[in-house]
């Protein structure tokens, strides 16, 4: 299976910067399917999973932002009460730490989603195959 | 690589110094005849232009500073009649009010064999192509770099600065062999041709930077940028302008032009001459200058001055890169800091730095501080904000154990600190301490 490609934005904390990446994505007609933030008290770093990952990489970096991008992993969840808690205890077991972690809005027909950060996304694909986890596709992922 | 003047380049020193006590005799008498602030000057040290037996003799000689160029401006430090005048240049001013300096038609033919001693030094001959980038005007740098590339022969392409794109396409199309510009404007140059992958469509092969301070580290990224050999060329509009001192290939400091500009190095607070290899403030005096000669005139420059004959064959005295300009020290919470530190600081971080940075002095609570704003690249970012945080706590840390001051440090989205096509704007002081 191949990863998801998370794109990664820098942005200083500034009002009206994160309107203006999302108006970016936006006019170049690319949908956004998951969105997270984490920041310091002057920048923060947009995480963002959309349709098109190059596509919308390149039209950032045109319009002047540093953007990364970086393989991540999604998991399908029961989205039941504990649903989430027993797929990161597999996770757990299975000796994969997360670095972070965020869910969807959407649902896929498999259940809810998360996407997970790990350190080695290629070992945790590798170990998670043994384990009762449901992994997600990136054409299944873009398509939400 | 090729000498302009070998005759001059290569003199041996005992000629030289008789070529410059002749010289120095001449211009110390045209001076107090025919300007009136020397002289009062020297009368009042009792000095006569007779008195300068040797070249020691010079120390006898009072010293000239900017305040001078200031409040003699604009024609009382001129020793040229007006009609006999045929060009002004105007200092940019970066450092309080603006002064002006008057060349004769000598002058200006003089100017142009400094330069085209440093064109030559960088391997320009009447084949080369010369881009001239620096700003045409008031400016020192294009009229200067201009006369020397047309005195050489070399096909002269005065772009001047500004409109990056298309110096590029000129660049390629006119196959310019040599550019010359502020280090700052050639580091942006280099990064814009690499955006626009045009580097290979190049012929460039070496380039003139000077105007401006910039570091050994900022020569290697601009060498690497646009696949040349980088030199560095001196000057000053008070003395002339680029081409008082240039660079050989050996890049061990500038040849100054000594046949033109007698060089001495001081202890800037007792004022006193300091023998050869000492570090202090570089004083010149001109020696055949006709529309504004300079007596000691205090650069301002700290560095040395090394006798020592250079590799290439020059016996040109050698000033290393000045470490500093002193009024472009700032104090800030009673430490000196000098721009440069900053910048050596951020380029010595690897190539994970980018080069746009901007330094913001300012006053809270009676406290100056320090900020220093450096561009996010690529090669900086992670999705992990802890790794990024890192790079600015790794900055903190370097700036605080060279310059025994904390500042903070802020990252910031790219192209967001002004680019400048002169020199660059480097330092912001918002402490407002003078007027």
């Amino acid at each position: 299976m191949q990863f998801i490609k998370q794109l990664s934005v820098f942005v200083e904390n500034k009002s009206g910067r994160l309107s203006d990446i999302l108006t970016t994505v936006g006019n170049a007609d690319i949908d956004i399917s998951a969105l997270s933030i984490a920041d310091t008290t002057d920048f923060g770093i947009v995480r963002m999973i959309v349709n098109n990952p190059e596509q919308a990489a390149s039209v950032l970096r045109e319009n002047g932002f540093v953007v990364k991008v970086t393989d991540v992993i999604a998991l399908a969840v029961a989205d039941i009460p504990g649903g989430l808690a027993k797929e990161v205890e597999k996770l757990k077991n299975a000796g994969i730490s997360i670095e972070y972690m965020y869910a969807f809005i959407g649902k896929s027909d498999k259940g809810a989603l998360v996407i997970v950060r790990v350190e080695d996304p290629e070992k945790a694909i590798e170990v998670l195959k043994g384990e009762s986890v449901t992994l997600v596709s990136p054409e299944e992922v873009y398509r939400l | 690589m090729g000498m302009y003047q070998p005759e001059i380049e290569t003199m041996e020193r005992s000629e030289l110094e008789k070529l410059q006590l002749e010289r120095l005799q001449k211009q110390v008498k045209y001076v107090y005849e025919n300007v009136k602030v020397y002289r009062e000057r020297m009368d009042k040290k009792g000095v006569k232009p007779e008195d300068i037996k040797t070249l020691k003799d010079i120390a006898k000689l009072p010293f000239t500073t900017k305040q001078d160029l200031r409040d003699y401006y604009p024609f009382e430090l001129f020793a040229a009649p007006k009609k006999d005048i045929v060009r002004i240049h105007a200092s940019s001013g970066t450092t309080g009010r603006q002064i002006v300096a008057g060349y004769t038609r000598n002058d200006l033919d003089m100017w142009a064999d400094c330069m085209a001693r440093q064109i030559a030094a960088a391997g320009g001959d009447e084949n080369s192509v010369v881009q001239v980038s620096y700003g045409y005007g008031l400016f020192t740098g294009g009229l200067g770099a201009h006369g020397g590339a047309e005195r050489i022969g070399a096909m002269t392409v005065p772009t001047s600065s500004g409109n990056t794109e298309r110096q590029i396409r000129l660049m390629i199309e006119l196959g310019a062999t040599h550019l010359c510009c502020t280090p700052s404007y050639a580091m942006y140059l280099g990064e814009t041709i690499n955006e626009m992958g045009v580097k290979d469509q190049l012929s460039l092969k070496a380039g003139i930077f000077g105007a401006e301070p910039w570091t050994e580290d900022m020569r290697h990224q601009i060498e690497e940028s646009l696949g040349i050999k980088a030199y560095d060329v001196y000057g000053l509009t008070e003395i002339t302008g680029p081409g008082v001192s240039y660079e050989c290939h050996v890049q061990g400091g500038m040849h100054v032009c000594e046949d033109m500009f007698l060089p001495e190095i001081i202890d800037p607070d007792t004022e006193e001459v300091l023998p050869p290899g000492s570090f202090g403030e570089l004083v010149f005096t001109t020696l055949t200058k006709e529309g504004m000669p300079m007596m000691r005139y205090r650069t301002r420059d700290l560095c040395v001055l090394d006798y020592e004959k250079c590799e290439c064959g020059r016996t040109l005295v050698r000033m290393k890169k000045p470490a500093g300009r002193t009024d472009d020290m700032l104090i800030i919470r009673g430490v000196n800091v000098f721009p440069s530190q900053i910048e050596e600081v951020l380029l010595k971080m690897g190539g994970d730095i980018t080069p746009n940075y901007q330094i913001i002095v300012g006053r809270e609570n009676n406290t100056d501080t320090l900020e220093v704003q450096v561009e996010m690249s690529e090669s900086m970012l992670s999705d992990d904000i802890k790794s990024v945080a890192a790079i600015e706590k790794k900055i903190v840390s370097k700036l605080r154990s060279t310059l025994g001051l904390g500042a903070v440090v802020k990252l910031v989205e790219p192209k967001t600190i002004t680019r400048s096509e002169g020199k660059a704007k480097r330092v912001i002081d918002n402490r407002k301490l003078h007027d």
